[in-house]
C-alpha cells in the first residue's frame, strides 16, 4: 500500500485532502462541501472522536490494572502481520514491563485519541516507533517518579525491570501494582528519556511473540464474519457483473419467496437481499431477475487490453505519457551502440483474503455503529459518516482483526463498508451484517493493475548500461495526482548508476476496471522488471549475476544492498553449484524502506518451475520482532509464488473469469518451499515487513529459470490458463 | 423441515431447508462460528469439520446428508491430539491472520489420529486441501511434527 500516513503532518493533510476529494465523486451534496471547504473537512476528521478511547492515567495506549496486567492498545489493524505484538513490544520495552504480563486490545477508531489510524505502506512499525516508545517511556517515568517520592531517593538511582521498580542502593523494590495509585497521579513527561538501542532487552529477541496464537488456534478469535447481534439481518448484494455497469431493472418476486428473505431493494451498487440467515440471503440473490445497463461498462477482454497496452507503449494511441524520471541528455538523443530490448506483461491480480469482505453496521439517527476489519479506520470512519450523512465523530468503529486483506480492505473508497452503511441506513435501527461471497470478492476489482513495460538499455563495451529508457503502462491507483505507484521500484533504481541518461515515461490509461493496492503494490511488478533485466544483462556480459549487481551497488553507494548481497551469497552458498537439474536465482529489491534479497533453488518439471528452498536476507532497520519478520518473509514468499505461478484475473467480454479458487489457485502446502530468513543487524529506525518479502520472489524464480533453460520470462504467471485449471486441488 | 443433528456430542433439532450447507447451519443456527466460510465450493478447507472423525468440507455437505453422523467442530474437538496440536500451533506461532486455522487444525487432528508419525509427504497429502493465504504452511508442517513427537512421548 502506498505511503499514506507520512510522518510529516503537512504532507498528511495535503494527501488526505486528495483522498477525500477523489473518493467522493458521485455524492453531490458532499462534493460541493469538499470543493468549497476542504480544510474544514480535514479539520473535522482530525477532531473526530468516535469509539470511546477509555483514557487511562498512562495515556491512550497503556492501561495497567490492579491484577498486574499491562494492556496495550493497538491503534493499527491486525491483518495477520503481527502488528499487535510489534507495537506492544515497543511500548513494553520502554516501559520495562514484564512481557508475559502484557496483553493487547484493538483500539476503536478515534483520531483524537490515537492519531491517524491507517494501516498501509508497511509502515505501522515505522510510523508509530517514536509514538509507542514515548508512550512507554512516559509511563515508566511516572512509576520512577512515584517510587522516588515514596522512598525519598533520587529518581536517577531507580531502575525498572520486568514490571518491578527498585532502588538497589537501599534494597527497596515495588511492583507496578504496588505503585499504581501514586504513579497514576504523576504528571506524564512530554519528552521522556528513551533507551539507547543497545540497552533493549525485549526488542530484537525471540521473546517477542504473538499474543493471539491461542485464540486463533481454538476457533475463539472473533472475525467480522462471526459477529452476531440480536435482531440482525444478513445482507448480500448482487453487483454488476461488469465494471462500470449499472442496474437497469430487477424483479424480486422469486427472491422474496425464498424462506428467510426479509427485504430486497436497490442500492447504489446493485440489489441488496436481506435475510435472517446467510444462506437464505445467498439463495434469495440467486432468485433475483436483474437487467444491467452496460452502456458505460467495460466490455473488452484482457487479451484486448494487453494489445491496447502494447499499442500505448509504442505511442500508437492518444494516451500521453508523463515523465517519472529524466536525467542526462534527454529522450531525443538517439541510442548509440548495442541496445538490449525487453518487454513484460503483468496481469490483474485479486487479493483473495481468506475472509471475504464483510461488515456489521447499525444506524440510529446520527449514530453509526460499525464492526469491521477496518484497515484504514480513519478513512473508513469518514466514508461511513458521509454515507450516513452524519459527522465522523458519530461513527463508532469497533476494529476487529481481519482474516487477511493484502490491501483489499485498505481502499480509500471503503467500498464494502460504505455498502453496508447504505443498507443499514435504509434499515435504520436494525444491525446489518454484509457478507460477500468468494465470487463477489474476486469479481469486485481493486486488483493489482495489469501493466506493460518496455525497456531499452544501451550498453557500453564493458557490458554495463550507459542509458536506460523505460516505458510503463499502468492504470493509476489514485483518482488524482501522478501515477507514482506504477513505477515505484524502477524510479531511482541503483541499476541506473552506470548510465548517463535515464528516460522514464509512464502512460496512464483510464477505463472502468477498478484497481487498488495489492500487497507490495508497484513493487509486485517493478521488481520483476528490474531484477530479471539485470540477470539477462549479466548473462549477456558474461558476468555472474551477483558480481554484476555488486558493480551497480558500489557505483550507487548503496551500502544496504551491498550488505544484503554479501550475506545472501554467503547464506545461500551462491558460489557452490547445485546438483544437476537445479539452479539458483537471485533477486534483491527495496520496498517501503526495507531491502530484501532472496535466492530461490529451482528445477523445471514439465515446463513449470518448482521451488524447493528460498534463502532470504533482510535489512529492515532495528528488528523489533525477529520471529514475525521471519513469518512475514515466509508469508510474502508464499503470496508472491501464488501470483508468480498462477495469479491472473482475466476478462472475457468484460466478465471476470476467475471467481473462485478453482480458477484462481493459491499456493498449497505441497508447493511451499523451505524458507530461511537472515536479518542484517542494524541500528537504524525500523522499517516495514508486511510487504517487502513479496516482490523479489518472482524475479528470483525467473532468474533461476533463465539459468536452467536460457529462456527469459516475459509475462507472469508462469502457468497459462490451461495449466492453472488443471492445478486446482480436488477434494 | 426438521433435521436431527449431533454436533459436539449434543443433539440439535434444526428447522431449515435440507439443502442448506452444514456450514451455515453450524454458523447461523448453532452459533458455532469457529468454522469459517472461505469459498463455498470445497476448495479452501476453512470450513473443515469432522464427520465421524473424518475431515469434511462443511460448505459442501447438505444438512439432510449430515443427520446420521457425529459432527465435531473446532469448538468441540477434544482429546490428546487436539491438546498437542493446539499447543504446537502456539509454540510455533503458526497463525497469521488465523482465519483458515480452524480448518487447518481439524485436518491436522484427523491426520494424527490415524497416523502418529506422519512424514512430510503424509502431511502434504492430508493438508493440501486447506489453503492459507498468509502461507503459514512451513510452520503448520513443523507444528504437526512437534505434535506428533509429543504424542509419541505420551503413549
Amino acid at each position: 500500500m502506498s505511503d499514506l500516513a507520512e510522518k510529516n503532518p503537512r504532507t498528511l493533510l495535503t494527501r488526505r485532502r486528495l483522498i477525500l476529494g477523489g473518493s467522493l465523486v458521485g455524492g453531490a451534496l458532499v462534493v460541493g462541501y469538499v470543493a468549497t471547504n476542504p480544510m474544514q473537512v480535514v479539520g473535522a476528521i482530525l477532531q473526530a472522536g468516535g469509539g470511546d478511547p477509555d483514557p487511562s492515567a498512562f495515556g491512550p495506549f497503556i492501561r495497567i490494572t490492579a491484577d498486574g496486567w499491562v494492556t496495550i492498545v493497538n491503534k493499527q489493524q491486525e491483518l495477520g502481520q503481527g502488528i499487535h505484538a510489534g507495537l506492544a513490544a515497543i511500548v513494553a520495552e520502554e516501559l520495562d514491563a514484564d512481557w508475559d504480563k502484557v496483553r493487547v486490545i484493538d483500539a476503536r477508531s478515534n483520531v483524537r485519541a490515537y492519531g491517524v489510524q491507517i494501516t498501509a505502506g508497511s509502515n505501522s512499525i515505522a510510523s508509530n516507533w517514536d509514538l509507542m516508545r514515548n508512550a512507554g517511556a512516559a509511563a515508566r517515568a511516572m512509576f520512577v517518579d512515584a517510587a522516588a517520592l515514596r522512598w525519598d531517593v533520587p529518581a536517577d538511582k531507580i531502575i525498572v525491570r520486568d514490571g518491578i521498580v527498585s532502588h538497589p542502593i537501599s534494597n527497596r523494590s515495588a511492583t507496578f501494582v504496588d505503585l499504581l495509585g501514586d504513579a497514576s497521579r504523576q504528571t506524564p513527561q512530554q519528552s521522556p528519556v528513551l533507551k539507547q538501542p543497545r540497552d533493549f532487552r525485549l526488542i530484537g529477541t525471540d521473546r517477542v511473540r504473538r499474543k493471539d496464537s491461542l485464540q486463533k488456534s481454538t476457533g475463539a478469535q472473533v472475525y467480522t464474519q462471526d459477529v452476531q447481534r440480536l435482531n440482525m439481518l444478513v445482507a448480500v448484494v448482487a453487483h454488476s457483473p461488469r465494471f462500470g455497469g449499472t442496474l437497469a431493472r430487477f424483479d424480486a418476486t422469486d427472491a422474496l419467496r425464498v424462506k428467510g428473505v426479509v427485504e430486497v431493494f436497490a442500492i447504489e451498487t446493485g440489489v441488496a437481499v436481506l435475510a435472517e440467515t446467510t444462506f437464505a440471503a445467498i439463495q434469495g440473490r440467486a432468485a433475483l431477475r436483474i437487467e444491467w445497463d452496460d452502456s458505460e461498462a467495460e466490455m473488452r477482454s484482457t487479451d484486448e487490453l494487453t494489445r491496447y497496452y502494447q499499442d500505448i507503449a509504442a505511442g500508437r494511441t492518444d494516451v500521453e505519457p508523463s515523465e517519472f524520471q529524466a536525467t542526462g541528455d534527454g529522450p531525443e538523443t538517439p541510442f548509440d551502440g548495442e541496445v538490449a530490448e525487453f518487454a513484460f506483461d503483468f496481469p490483474y491480480l485479486a487479493h483473495a483474503p481468506m475472509e471475504t469482505m464483510d461488515c456489521v453496521a447499525e444506524v440510529n439517527g446520527w449514530d453509526v455503529s460499525i464492526t469491521s476489519g477496518a484497515h484504514l479506520a480513519t478513512i473508513d470512519q469518514v466514508q461511513a459518516a458521509l454515507t450516513a450523512r452524519t459527522m465522523p465523530g458519530k461513527v463508532n468503529i469497533e476494529v476487529l482483526p481481519a482474516g487477511g486483506s493484502f490491501g483489499r480492505r485498505g481502499i480509500m473508497s471503503s467500498d464494502y463498508l460504505v455498502e453496508c452503511v447504505r443498507i443499514a441506513k435504509r434499515m435504520e435501527g436494525r444491525p446489518i451484517k454484509l457478507i460477500w461471497t468468494r465470487e463477489d470478492e474476486m469479481a469486485s476489482g481493486y486488483y493489482r493493475p495489469m501493466s506493460h513495460h518496455r525497456v531499452w538499455v544501451e550498453l557500453g563495451s564493458d557490458g554495463f548500461p550507459t542509458r536506460w529508457r523505460v516505458h510503463t503502462v499502468c492504470q493509476s491507483l489514485l483518482p488524482v495526482g501522478p501515477n507514482l505507484t506504477a513505477t515505484e521500484g524502477i524510479a531511482n533504481s541503483p541499476y541506473f548508476s552506470t548510465a548517463t541518461t535515464v528516460d522514464g515515461k509512464i502512460f496512464t490509461p483510464a477505463f472502468p476496471v477498478i484497481v487498488g493496492f495489492w500487497r507490495s503494490v508497484g513493487h509486485s511488478h517493478t521488481a520483476m522488471v528490474m531484477e530479471h533485466i539485470i540477470d539477462q544483462l549479466a548473462r549477456r556480459a558474461g558476468r555472474d549475476p551477483a558480481d554484476y549487481r555488486r558493480v551497480f551497488y558500489e557505483k550507487a553507494g548503496d551500502n544496504r544492498r551491498l550488505a544484503v548481497l554479501e550475506e545472501l551469497c554467503r547464506r545461500a552458498d551462491w558460489d557452490k553449484p547445485l546438483e544437476a537439474g537445479w539452479a539458483r536465482g537471485l533477486a534483491i529489491h527495496e520496498a517501503f524502506g526495507t531491502v530484501v534479497g532472496q535466492v530461490a533453488e529451482v528445477r523445471m518439471m514439465e515446463e513449470r518451475p518448482v521451488v524447493r528452498r528460498v534463502v532470504s536476507v533482510v535489512d529492515c532497520g532495528i528488528a523489533v520482532a525477529p520471529d514475525q519478520i521471519a513469518a512475514q518473509m515466509e508469508g510474502g514468499i508464499g503470496f508472491g509464488l501464488s501470483a508468480a505461478f498462477y495469479g491472473e484475473v482475466t476478462l472475457q467480454d468484460g466478465l471476470v473469469q476467475e471467481i473462485n479458487f478453482r480458477q484462481y489457485p493459491i499456493l498449497r502446502m505441497n508447493e511451499m518451499p523451505a524458507v530461511e530468513t537472515h536479518i542484517i543487524k542494524s541500528a537504524n529506525k525500523p522499517t516495514g515487513m508486511g510487504e517487502p518479502g513479496v516482490a523479489p520472489i518472482a524475479p528470483a524464480v525467473a532468474n533461476a529459470v533463465l539459468a536452467l533453460t536460457g529462456e527469459a520470462t516475459q509475462r507472469l504467471p508462469f502457468l497459462n490458463r490451461d495449466a492453472r485449471n488443471s492445478a486446482g486441488f480436488s477434494v | 423441515m426438521s433435521f436431527a443433528l449431533s454436533v459436539n456430542g449434543q443433539a440439535h433439532l434444526v428447522e431449515d431447508d435440507g439443502d442448506t450447507p452444514l456450514l451455515w447451519i453450524l454458523r447461523d443456527r448453532l452459533s458455532l462460528t469457529g468454522t469459517k466460510y472461505g469459498c463455498g465450493v470445497a476448495q479452501c478447507g476453512a470450513c473443515t469439520v469432522h464427520l465421524d472423525g473424518q475431515p469434511k468440507r462443511s460448505c459442501s455437505i447438505p444438512l439432510k446428508a449430515a443427520t446420521s453422523a457425529q459432527i465435531t467442530t473446532i469448538e468441540g474437538a477434544e482429546g490428546d491430539e487436539v491438546r498437542v496440536v493446539q499447543a504446537a500451533w502456539v509454540a510455533h506461532d503458526v497463525p497469521q491472520c488465523g482465519f483458515c486455522q480452524s480448518g487447518q487444525i481439524m485436518s491436522a487432528i484427523a491426520l494424527l489420529r490415524h497416523n502418529r508419525r506422519p512424514t512430510d509427504q503424509d502431511i502434504d497429502l492430508a493438508m493440501s486441501g486447506n489453503l492459507c493465504r498468509c502461507a503459514t504452511y512451513n510452520r503448520i508442517r513443523v507444528a504437526i511434527h512437534t505434535a506428533a513427537a509429543q504424542l509419541g512421548q505420551s503413549t
